[in-house]
């Protein structure tokens, strides 16, 4: 009778007991690329901690990823055509392809039903079901592409480096609708999107502009503006590709790296106007808006890459310069953007800052990390 | 006693051959560079990305001067940038020796 009655007692607690189980939460993970072992760092937000390493992704140069729509799932774009879907709660691979030759970055629908890869070799785009990782279109462009982002309402956009053209792909209706929005210039290095879903802006690396694509109108064309923004023969060379990602739109401004030298550009986002430059440490790689706050946050290209400075939009400004050690590539804001995870890579760490005392508060050990993706870029487009 | 003078002799008059001119220190310095920095671009495993493949196959036809060259004076008109302010002659030589001899893990 007791016997019979200890069972039923654990039957019936068991279910409570597993919904309590606190497993099962993503939002405040996220994943540490660790670029020379091709491999991932799980990372947890509140705690300061890497929680599990992620091997078998192959060459993770220049690797980024995205995630679906319910933080389950990382998609991680890999040099070497590898497209992987990683597990963020049993922290293991779901599905991997090798999608191409050589690939670039990708990008996810705003259904996360579609991800899309941006190729250097065979070049073009490829699109994969989300679920299975079986591809549902491919689009040769017969050049690199570059700058991929998502565009509301399942579309696609992105530039190709060789042929300097813009493009769209649509898929919102039974058959994917493929649009040229026109001829951009010579060697597009990278392209985003604004957080609004209006502007997408284009760097030119071949020739001097800025490109600005205004998705909101009936027909969609590049408009050029900037006309002696870019490289010269006298700047100084270019060490590392700014990343545009980084273009912060900000207070009703743009800010953008001033390729080759060592400056910020700000522009007015309404008439495409200069309106002010911020001279500053190096050459700027990623620019990024602190969340919630009036500053961006700005890092270097190598040699002068143990810097991170922080601007004051309104001002324009440098109001803090700090060194969080060699080789600093990216860095990642908690969503509300209390703190800042930075990459440290020639240190082998990932070092953590309290955004308003700019306090280092602690050290996490990633063996040459370069990007830095939190859960939470699930809910925004563009990422 | 004699081996090892001739031994010293030798390396006295031609060095260690890959890292003619080159510090210990800087072969340390250059390796982490060819990963890193010109990995960003040419990939870790040298297999390519926005710029050719760095491979021992790619560059095997290529006369060294002319490595040596583009490493120094950079490809006007691409993404290829000089690093003369950065690279001695010297190190550019032993890179191409690096590159020439070595494959990536």
């Amino acid at each position: 009778m007791n016997l019979f009655r200890a069972f039923a007692l654990i039957t019936f607690l068991a279910v409570p007991a597993m919904a309590a189980d606190p497993c099962c939460a993503t939002g405040d993970l996220g994943l540490v690329v660790e670029r020379t072992t091709g491999t991932l760092l799980v990372v947890d937000r509140s705690d300061h901690a890497s929680i599990a390493k992620i091997t078998g992704l192959g060459d993770l140069s220049h690797a980024s990823l995205t995630y679906s729509p319910d933080e389950r799932f990382a998609y991680v774009f890999g040099r070497d055509g590898g497209l992987t879907k990683v597990d963020m709660l049993t922290h293991s691979i779901a599905a991997r392809v090798i999608q191409a030759g050589n690939s670039i970055g990708g990008a996810i629908s705003d259904d996360g039903k579609l991800v899309a890869v941006s190729n250097y070799e065979p070049g073009g785009i490829r699109v994969f079901d989300a679920q299975s990782l079986e591809m549902v279109a491919d689009i040769p462009m017969n050049s690199k592409t570059i700058g991929l982002v998502d565009a509301p309402g399942r579309r696609f956009l992105w530039v190709t480096w060789d042929t300097g053209e813009a493009w769209m792909a649509d898929f919102s209706g039974p058959k994917m609708v493929l649009t040229k929005l026109g001829d951009i210039g010579e060697n597009p290095y990278d392209a985003v999107i604004s957080g609004d879903g209006r502007t997408y802006l284009i760097g030119l690396f071949g020739e001097k502009g800025v490109v600005a694509i205004d998705l909101w109108a009936d027909q969609p064309k590049p408009v050029r503006f900037l006309q002696d923004y870019g490289k010269t023969e006298d700047d100084l060379p270019v060490y590392k590709m700014p990343h545009l990602q980084g273009w912060a739109f900000t207070d009703g401004q743009l800010v953008l790296p001033a390729v080759g030298q060592h400056e910020l550009l700000w522009v007015n986002r309404e008439a495409l106007k200069e309106i002010a430059r911020t001279p500053v440490h190096g050459q700027p790689v990623f620019i990024i808006a602190q969340p919630a706050s009036p500053y961006v946050w700005v890092n270097f290209a190598m040699p002068l890459n143990d810097t991170v400075q922080v601007v004051d939009t309104r001002t324009h400004k440098v109001v803090k310069t700090l060194t969080p050690g060699p080789g600093v590539l990216h860095m990642e804001f908690a969503p509300r953007g209390a703190e800042v995870w930075i990459s440290v890579r020639d240190a082998n760490k990932v070092a953590v800052y309290d955004t308003h005392s700019f306090e280092k508060t602690n050290e996490i050990a990633a063996q040459s990390p370069s990007g830095i993706f939190f859960t939470a870029r699930a809910h925004r487009n563009g990422l | 006693m004699r081996n090892l003078l001739r031994h010293i002799l030798i390396v006295v008059l031609f060095g260690t051959p890959a890292s003619a001119g080159v510090s210990d220190q800087r072969v340390l310095e250059l390796k982490h560079m060819v990963l890193q920095d010109c990995g960003s671009c040419h990939g870790l495993t040298r297999k390519g990305g926005l710029g050719g493949p760095l491979t021992y196959e790619a560059l095997k036809d290529t006369p060294p001067e002319v490595l040596e060259s583009t490493i120094l004076n950079g490809i006007p008109g691409t993404a290829m940038p000089r690093w003369r302010p950065l690279l001695s002659e010297d190190d550019a030589r032993w890179i191409v020796k690096y590159l020439l001899k070595e494959e990536p893990q």
